[in-house]
């Protein structure tokens, strides 16, 4: 195992952490982000751009997306 | 339960648990130790037995293009189910207007959309000579459009992606793998298989039915993503 394997194991061991110990859920959407973009990289310095390019995709856009939307329904339905 | 009842059930099984994962753990194979003789096969005979380049591409779509059937309907299954849910006759009422956002967010975000959109449409182009496919493109594409929205253009995100054009997409897209599989039974063939012409390896024009099956997916899944987000926004757009 290279150096650059073990630190990127080491940020996803990191931010699974940080995104289970997040209590604030607007926040934990933005950790979980910052946590797909670990695994990212994780799957490129394991020789797997392609599932890099999804993961990137799907953890920084379109589960954001759906989760701030629901959110953002939450907080209205709150205010009312 | 007391509390001390609890703990002591809770350190007695995370004991057990532990011991039993370290035992997995000294089971397992070294690093790097890969034992699927399978996919050792498949990297020899991949490329010359079905001319690409990108073995996973042929693994997906062609030698176990049958699962990857399934796989197209579980994800249409679940996009149809979240639309039946949450889909309602939102079209009589008034289209909401954009809300005013920050220059720098417009701007950033726009910028994104035409990068986005052309890497998304490369990587399920070249499916089958480099990393990527119709999955792994479609998702990038999808967000593309997806951008314009969070930009703060839901008009033009919406003109972008009218819901007629989505629902035919997505249905255009799965519905053409399973007419690959009728047509290759038709020409005398199995379910799926490799009928076409196979090409030269490594240029646009190779690998059969591989590349037809490719863009159907990319085609499916970008339909996917947006129809399956779409339905997040207008929930957010329309408050009841």
């Amino acid at each position: 195992m290279i150096p650059l394997q073990l630190v990127a194991i080491t940020l996803v061991g990191l931010g699974g952490l940080a995104v289970v110990t997040t209590r604030d859920p607007l926040r934990q959407v933005l950790v979980l982000g910052l946590y797909g973009l670990a695994l990212a990289v994780l799957f490129v310095v394991f020789q797997a751009p392609d599932v890099a390019i999804s993961e990137l995709v799907v953890s920084s856009v379109a589960a954001p997306f759906i989760f701030l939307a629901a959110l953002a329904k939450l907080r209205g339905r709150r205010r009312e | 339960m007391s509390r001390t009842a609890r703990l002591a059930l809770f350190a007695g099984s995370g004991l057990v648990l532990a011991a039993l994962l370290v035992w997995g753990l000294t089971g397992l194979p070294a690093f790097g130790d890969f034992q699927g003789e399978y996919g050792w096969i498949l990297n020899d005979v991949a490329g010359s037995e079905r001319h690409v380049t990108n073995v996973v591409s042929a693994i997906v779509f062609d030698y176990r293009g049958f699962d990857t059937l399934g796989e197209e309907f579980i994800l249409f299954a679940a996009v149809m189910a979240v639309a039946l849910l949450l889909r309602e006759a939102r079209d009589e009422r008034e289209r909401p207007r954009d809300e005013v956002r920050s220059e720098a967010v417009r701007a950033v975000g726009l910028s994104l959309v035409g990068p986005t959109v052309v890497l998304g449409l490369f990587v399920i182009a070249h499916g089958y000579l480099t990393p990527g496919g119709g999955f792994q493109g479609g998702i990038p594409t999808a967000a593309g459009l997806l951008l314009i929205y969070a930009a703060g253009r839901y008009r033009a995100y919406r003109a972008a992606s009218p819901q007629w054009l989505l629902d035919a997409a997505e249905g255009v897209g799965v519905a053409a793998i399973v007419a690959v599989g009728i047509a290759a039974l038709l020409a005398g063939g199995l379910f799926l298989e490799n009928v076409v012409d196979l090409g030269t390896k490594g240029t646009l024009a190779s690998s059969g039915t591989i590349a037809i099956l490719n863009t159907a997916t990319g085609l499916a899944v970008t339909a996917a993503v947006v129809l399956l987000c779409h339905e997040f926004i207008e929930e957010v757009m329309y408050p009841e």
